[in-house]
């Protein structure tokens, strides 16, 4: 085998920003998501403090708009994603025991689009023009006459992190499709893959539609269009029906990975297989499906008719037998088990009464003439956070502390961890329990104040001082993140007793993940070996030169062009004040050289042939497997 | 366990019970037809809810306590695949319960989108919301009015909902589940109040700066009551030589946006009747403390009003109060 290209490395920034490698790609965006996801909890305190008191004053009118705006849209696509993009770029290639990903330049690619886009909407707080019209940005509200410049960030921003992600999707989806490792068939993948696998075919479908809409409001916002000018003839419910398409799907992108994550610590804390394993593969397909097939559940007070909201309505209650079926097959993995309540499991077990109370609220919520009374208010407030953070936010801590060792050979500190995990839960539950009475009390959602004697007064009081112990949680995870990083790297391969390939290499892995593809022999394909007492998995194949993808600037580079291009299109029609910036920005000069860096980097990328560089076995033996 | 300490278990529970019954508003407290076979419906799924969280909570608990991993315990437990009869069971049962629920549900979907439009016995009125502002048209009484509903108890209220600008949505907790006004559109409703009363209505969907505040009152009187209140507020109101100034100042103004007379749409809230009313501006109450803050600075008493500050000094604005105050 011939290896005449030269092997490239970069050292320190510019590894960072060249790397193809998964592993890399999940720590940069673990470090983003953490980023965003400080960022929309720094803004829920603030929304949380204003409503700490009847006629607060603290945040002004439309601050306070602008804050739920990029709460809710920072949580949901600049930290929810990224940090679940994080755990599977870290796990998935290990669990199916591949080298790599399907397309690692892809992957590189979608982090960095998924980057700019969220620092390009994060950037409105200093032009000071904020989005404002909620994260779901309902037109006319979210139209030019209604709105400022603001929008025209969450639109643009959305539609860069959005492809991001797309073709996040699309990379996992052909990587578990065609790069298991021999004798991995579909029955055999763990849970968290199959969950990977399912979101991203959800990803696939559900994304496009955003990205049409988002080209829709574009073009209304940018170029005159009339897609929801009502008084052109446009209709604004449109935009709600292409929303919700997406957006009901998008939760479940979010959940279904917190759902494999909690099979996989679940079933290794008990030191059991899962409980029921086809019914969870068939439940999460069945989830998958339906998740198309309720979006207007959103809309039942739009006025889309008897037939329509009973429809709706039932169907969604059915999502509730699948959900079940997963809940009562992770109590029963737990059931005869030998139970270890590490800090992982901590957050694995609550998630499961924490998400059963979000999804019989859900129930509750499916019921159309129930809705009329429940729809915007904080009972809704309350059910989608109990989903989203009781059931994601705990579904990715308890990912972290099991995984961290894997991704960085340092273990973090379980005492600490516990810490975190209770004034976690606790807060958690004071900020949303007493939300549920205040939604049926009759507060609506989205109000930046209330008027005294309503009777609202004490649980919002008593929800703030929650949302407060949140943040004090944070604050310990942070501080045991940088006291863990100045350890040594001494983790073991295998710290909790995995039952999963990723736990047959050391910790962190190699670049090159396995020396020697593993063969599957059974479901939890290392808890199979142990038993039949091997120290290690059976390789598939002997030791031979391995290929490894060349890094590249390219992905960086190519979104740094669509980033400079979204501003271009943003500011073309802007008037500014001074000649020179208006001849510079007020046209669409900027947003054509944005857009020629990234056909240039795209041409580049055509033209260069570069097939990699190979690790030869003799420098495998050198270095051995120590990490 | 001893009693004292199985009733010190349960307080958590008697702590939500008590927010609940203490929480007597919104939808808990249906004062009409409609908000009641709503509670209704709400009630049955909480009930069928809570039994699904006892069985969960129940397994839960035991199972984290029951199996945790003790000391000394060596060796693995016996790893199990599953079980059919467990899986088909707990597929079954909750399928049964959400069969329970789908059947009102779909019922009373149908029951609320009748039209109640060509009923000869209900009242009909046409909302039109506005940021940040309701204005109420009974085209069958030829009267206009804004921020205050006021209904006949007990008569079947028809509603037809639209909105000038922007997405809201008509909402009074205590007699009827929310409907949003689309611009464009028309979407309809029915409600009827039980009782006399004021009760809260509130805007529920986002719709700019001063969402918050877009509230509004229905008032329920008697039938009687009601009936005065039609006749009286098309007569012209009766100025006394005391609000004359007022008057004068609100003609040259106020007038290009507000009608005083309820035949009449204006840019801004019909005024007629405005001395009647419950609140100014939707949510502060009618005294002339509010009122003169409200002349004075618009923008302050409800952030993104689209109501300008018309640049009143003091004389000016208690002028105007006196005026508004006796417009009956
Ligand atoms: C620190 C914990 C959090 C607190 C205290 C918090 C609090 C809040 C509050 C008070 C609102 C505004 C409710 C309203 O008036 O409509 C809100 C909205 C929202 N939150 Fe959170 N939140 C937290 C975490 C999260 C997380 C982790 C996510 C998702 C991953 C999330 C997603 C959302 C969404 C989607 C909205 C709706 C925004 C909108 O209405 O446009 N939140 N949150
Ligand atoms: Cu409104």
């Amino acid at each position: 085998m011939s290896h005449s290209h030269s092997v490239k490395r970069y050292h320190g920034l510019m590894d960072w920003l060249t790397t193809v490698d998964h592993k890399k790609i999940a720590i940069l965006y673990l470090v983003a998501g953490g980023f965003f996801l400080a960022v929309g909890g720094f803004e829920a305190m603030l929304i949380r403090l204003q409503l700490m008191f009847p006629e607060n004053t603290f945040v002004a009118a439309h601050t306070f708009n602008e804050l739920i705006t990029m709460h809710g849209t920072t949580m949901i696509f600049l930290a929810g994603m990224p940090l679940l993009f994080a755990l599977m770029n870290a796990v998935v290639p290990l669990q199916i025991g591949a080298r790599d990903v399907a397309f690692p330049f892809v992957n590189a690619l979608g982090f960095w689009l998924f980057f700019f886009g969220g620092v390009l909407m994060n950037i409105s707080w200093f032009i000071g023009t904020v989005p404002d019209a909620g994260w779901t940005s309902y037109p006319p509200l979210a139209s030019n006459t209604y709105s400022g410049m603001g929008v025209n960030y969450y639109v643009v921003g959305l539609q860069i992190a959005g492809l991001g992600s797309l073709i996040g999707g699309i990379n996992f989806l052909v990587t578990i499709v065609n790069m298991r490792a021999p004798g991995m068939s579909f029955m055999r993948m763990p849970l968290f893959t199959w969950t990977i696998f399912i979101a991203s075919a959800i990803i696939l479908f559900a994304f496009p539609a955003i990205t049409v809409g988002l080209v829709l409001l574009l073009f209304d916002r940018l170029f005159g269009a009339n897609f929801f000018e009502v008084a052109n003839g446009g209709n604004p419910v449109l935009w709600q029906h292409i929303f919700w398409i997406f957006g009901h799907p998008e939760v479940y992108i979010l959940i279904l990975p917190a759902f494999g994550v909690i099979s996989e610590v679940v079933s290794t804390f008990s030191s059991k297989r899962l409980f029921g394993y086809s019914s969870m593969v068939f439940a999460t397909v069945l989830i998958g499906f339906l998740s198309f097939m309720v979006w207007a559940h959103h809309m039942f007070s739009v006025g889309l008719g008897p037939v329509a909201n009973a429809l709706f309505s039932v169907a969604t209650m059915l999502i509730a037998v699948p959900t079940g079926i997963k809940i009562f097959n992770w109590l029963f993995t737990y059931w005869g088990g030998h139970i270890r309540f590490t800090t992982a499991n901590l957050f694995a077990s609550s998630f499961i009464p924490t998400f059963v109370i979000g999804g019989v609220t859900g129930v509750m919520l499916s019921v159309a003439p129930a809705d009329y009374q429940f729809h915007d208010t904080y009972f809704v407030v309350a059910h989608f956070h109990y989903t989203i953070v009781g059931g994601l936010v705990f579904g990715i801590f308890a990912g972290l502390f099991y995984w961290w060792p894997k991704m960085f050979g340092r273990m973090l500190d379980e005492r600490l961890g516990k810490v975190t995990f209770w004034f976690f839960f606790i807060g958690f539950h004071l900020t949303f329990l007493v939300q549920h009475f205040l939604g049926l009390q009759g507060m609506p959602r989205r109000v930046f104040t209330y008027l005294k004697g309503q009777g609202w007064d004490t649980e919002n009081m008593i929800s703030t001082v929650g949302a407060l112990m949140m943040g004090i949680a944070s604050i310990v995870l942070l501080i045991n993140v940088l006291i863990t990083s100045l350890k040594p790297r001494n983790a073991d391969a295998d710290p909790w007793d995995g039952r999963t390939l990723e736990w047959a290499i050391p910790s962190p892995p190699p670049e090159y993940n396995f020396a020697q593809t593993p063969l599957v022999r059974g479901l939890d394909a290392l808890w199979v070996e142990k038993e039949a007492g091997n120290k290690t998995i059976t390789p598939a194949e002997p030791l031979g030169p391995i290929h490894m993808p060349s890094p590249s600037i390219l992905p960086f580079v190519m979104s740094v062009g669509f980033f400079i291009a979204g501003f271009g299109f943003m500011y073309a029609k802007h008037e500014f004040a001074n000649g020179i910036a208006s001849f510079l920005f007020g046209n669409y000069i900027v947003a054509v050289a944005g857009l020629v860096i990234v056909l240039v980097s795209m041409f580049l990328r055509s033209v260069f042939d570069d097939h990699g560089f190979h690790i030869e076995p003799e420098e495998l033996q050198e270095k051995g497997v120590k990490a | 366990m001893s009693r004292w300490k199985f009733i010190w278990r349960l307080t958590p529970l008697f702590a939500v019970l008590a927010l609940l019954l203490s929480g007597c508003q919104g939808a808990f407290n249906p004062q009409g037809s409609n908000a009641k076979d709503q509670l209704w419906l709400i009630e049955l799924a909480f009930f069928i809810m809570i039994l699904v969280l006892v069985v969960v909570f129940g397994i839960f608990f035991y199972v984290i306590i029951r199996f945790r991993k003790r000391k000394g315990q060596t060796g693995y437990p016996k790893q199990v695949e599953g079980s059919h009869k467990l899986e088909v069971i707990w597929t079954v049962i909750p399928f049964i319960l959400l069969m329970i629920l789908a059947i009102p549900t779909v019922l009373l979907t149908f029951h609320f989108a009748q039209n109640a439009n060509n009923d000869k016995d209900a009242l009909h009125i046409k909302v039109t919301a506005h940021q940040f502002w309701w204005e109420f048209e009974y085209p069958d009484l030829g009267i206009r009015t804004a921020e205050d509903l006021v209904i006949p108890v007990g008569k079947k209220i028809s509603v037809e909902l639209t909105s000038a600008d922007v997405l809201h949505s008509f909402w009074i907790p205590e007699l009827a589940g929310k409907m949003d006004t689309n611009p464009g559109m028309v979407n309809k409703m029915f409600f009827n109040a039980d009782k006399e009363g004021v009760y809260k209505g509130k805007c529920a969907e986002l719709c700019g700066s001063s969402h918050a505040l877009m509230d509004f009152k229905v008032v329920a009187k008697s039938e009687a009551d009601f009936n005065a209140w039609a006749k009286q507020i098309k007569q012209p109101a009766a100025i006394s030589a005391d609000a004359a100034k007022g008057e004068e100042i609100f003609k040259n103004k106020c007038l290009q946006c507000h009608a005083v007379t309820p035949d009449q749409r204006g840019f801004g809230p019909n005024l007629a009747g405005f001395a009647n009313r419950n609140t100014v501006a939707g949510f502060r109450p009618n005294e002339p403390e509010w009122i003169s803050k409200w002349l004075t600075d618009p923008q302050a008493v409800k952030p993104g009003t689209l109501m300008p500050n018309v640049g009143l000094n003091q004389q000016e604005v208690s002028e105007l109060v006196k005026y508004l105050q006796e417009l009956k």
